[in-house]
């Protein structure tokens, strides 16, 4: 149910983040969808890449501080209303989302959103109960190739 | 050899290596040999030196008038500016021809200055520096890798010939190429390693990158010096390495490293009191101060011919401890010196060390103290920037967490010196690694306005 995401640390200055971007790209490593938070001091460059293992150490020997999390992908429905019934469960619920950030694909009528929780496995347990999707790195990787 | 004297085991002592006999003297014996020393070396550099000639006829004083040890405080000072004014040989007392050796300090403005030794000054020098090792358990089945630089620096000579003197097998190799010093090291089966302590971290964070793991090798013992460094940074050492870290002290001034080292309690720096003669003096006034007191510590040559140095100004900040130390050496100790009187630096109005921000750093758990502190005047207001490198170990996907991080680096700052100041994370390998002293103040403040 969980996938892998990569955070990379970015020094707040013009072209850091194309020192991780490159690095990647010179290894052939597709990124399937990114978000970048940013503070005043700093940055932190969040990734989902198919092979994240090998993504690691190429990141590692570019010199970069990272380190890999679990995040959840869910599908919602692409209408009006669709993400704030996801919300509503996670409330009732009292899970807390540190961040979240969209897919740029979609299945079918649904968008693929990334979550971030502290109680991971609670999270995905609410989300199955009440019937909403968590959808697998495996079935994520495929879902993007094709 | 060391010495030749016959073994004088103190009592309680646990590890006795014959070289340090004379760390063992009985206290009338050790301040006799002092007084005695003391008295034919102020006469030689009465005589044989025109400054301290002129300066102790200015006081008059004359070499007559010292009857006990406290009467070397009828002395002049000797200051590092004397040395800049009489260089190169202004300050020698013994004639080139019996002159065999030449250090020079890096000097950061304008000249450097210049030491000599004799025959005889050698050989005291070594024993120090046998004394030293034997201090921290270094003996003759020891391999030890001399990572000081080699060269007018007095390090790498002093460490070298002194690790010789006692046995042990001396790899030359000199600072910098860390991943050479880590392979040697390996392969060589080191266990004693010399360098500055931040070079040291500098090789902990280079063979983690390496994936070699110094626990696992038999490296045991460090012989750090050249820069102050603090109780909290041999902990991580310690922790991280596997190794025993000492700490030692010394001067080109005064003869080089050796001048003093810890033993194997780790409480305080023995100093070779029966070639070196110890005062703490108020910084400010001259005064001297009773034991145990923090001050500037003073340090006159007892046995160094050619070019003593009579009671020279350290400028290096500690304090005498009175008590016996467990080891049963009866020459004292001083406290650690964490910082000198003249690396401080005023932003503000208020005076800081950059010991007291690398205290500060280390307090915040898990932070590695790599970090460089960036002096500069905005708008005529001095800024005071401390840039730390962001760690795997500290290093999270939120951004709270590491905004919680920034804030306490900033606090125990604020904290410790007073100020608040500008902390900024930064990547790792962004601050320039030292080979030999680590820089840790850069001031632009004249550079700007």
């Amino acid at each position: 149910m969980k996938t892998k995401q990569i955070s990379v640390f970015l020094e707040n200055r013009p072209g850091q983040l194309s020192i991780p971007c490159r690095a990647l790209a010179e290894a052939g490593i597709n990124i399937l969808t990114l978000s970048l938070a940013d503070t005043q001091q700093f940055g932190i460059l969040r990734l989902i890449v198919k092979d994240w293992q090998k993504a690691v150490q190429v990141l590692k020997d570019a010199g970069c501080v990272l380190n890999v999390t679990d995040v959840i992908a869910i599908e919602v429905p692409d209408r009006p209303g669709g993400m704030a019934t996801i919300l509503e469960v996670l409330e009732r619920a009292q899970l807390n989302i540190e961040y979240m950030y969209a897919f740029t694909f979609r299945r079918g009528d649904k968008a693929v959103v990334v979550f971030r929780f502290d109680e991971l496995d609670k999270a995905i347990e609410v989300l199955q109960t009440n019937g909403i999707n968590v959808v697998g790195s495996v079935e994520l990787y495929d879902m993007y190739e094709n | 050899m060391a010495s030749s004297t016959a073994p004088l085991k103190g009592e309680g002592s646990v590890t006795f290596n014959p070289v340090s006999a004379l760390d063992y003297l009985p206290e009338r014996k050790l301040r006799e040999l002092q007084l005695a020393r003391l008295q034919s070396i102020v006469a030689r550099a009465y005589e044989r030196v025109p400054l301290y000639k002129e300066r102790m006829n200015k006081k008059g004083v004359e070499p007559k008038d010292i009857h006990s040890l406290s009467d070397v405080q009828l002395l002049p000072f000797t200051e590092k500016v004397d040395l800049r004014d009489t260089y190169p040989f202004g300050l020698f007392a013994s004639p080139m021809r019996e002159v065999v050796r030449l250090h020079a300090s890096s000097g950061t403005t304008g000249k450097p200055i210049v030491v000599a030794y004799n025959q005889e000054d050698l050989r005291v020098w070594s024993s120090v520096m046998a004394r030293s090792f034997a201090a921290c358990g270094v003996d003759a089945g020891d391999i030890v890798q001399n990572a000081y630089g080699y060269g007018l620096f007095t390090g790498g000579l002093g460490a070298h010939y002194g690790a010789e003197a006692i046995g042990a097998t001396v790899i030359p190799i000199s600072g910098g190429n860390t991943d050479r010093q880590i392979m040697v090291m390996k392969d060589f089966g080191v266990t004693v390693i010399c360098c500055t302590p931040s070079y040291f971290l500098h090789i902990m964070e280079r063979a983690q990158e390496l994936g070699i793991d110094l626990k696992s090798l038999p490296l045991r013992v460090g012989v750090f010096g050249a820069e102050p460094w603090t109780e909290q940074m041999r902990r991580h050492i310690q922790e991280h390495s596997g190794i025993r870290a000492y700490d030692i002290y010394g001067l080109s001034e005064i003869i080089g490293p050796g001048v003093g080292i810890e033993c194997e309690e780790q409480a305080g720096l023995h100093i070779f009191e029966d070639h070196f003669l110890l005062e703490i003096v108020d910084p400010q006034t001259g005064e001297v101060l009773p034991d145990g007191e923090e001050g500037e510590l003073v340090l006159t040559t007892l046995s160094k011919l050619a070019m003593p140095m009579i009671r020279y100004r350290t400028h290096d900040i500690t304090a005498i401890i009175p008590e016996p130390c467990a080891c049963g050496r009866t020459i004292r100790r001083i406290r650690r010196i964490g910082r000198r009187s003249d690396d401080m630096f005023i932003i503000r109005g208020v005076n800081v060390y950059p010991s007291q921000v690398e205290a500060a750093l280390l307090q915040v758990e898990g932070t590695l103290p790599h970090y460089q502190i960036v002096l500069t005047r905005e708008h005529g207001l001095d800024q005071m920037e401390v840039q730390v490198e962001v760690t795997p170990e500290v290093f999270s996907d939120k951004v709270g967490a590491l905004e919680a991080l920034h804030k306490k680096l900033s606090s125990a700052i604020e904290h410790t010196i007073g100020l608040h100041v500008k902390v900024r994370l930064v990547e790792p390998h962004s601050i320039k690694r030292s080979e030999g002293k680590a820089k840790r103040v850069i001031d632009q403040r004249d550079l700007t306005h």
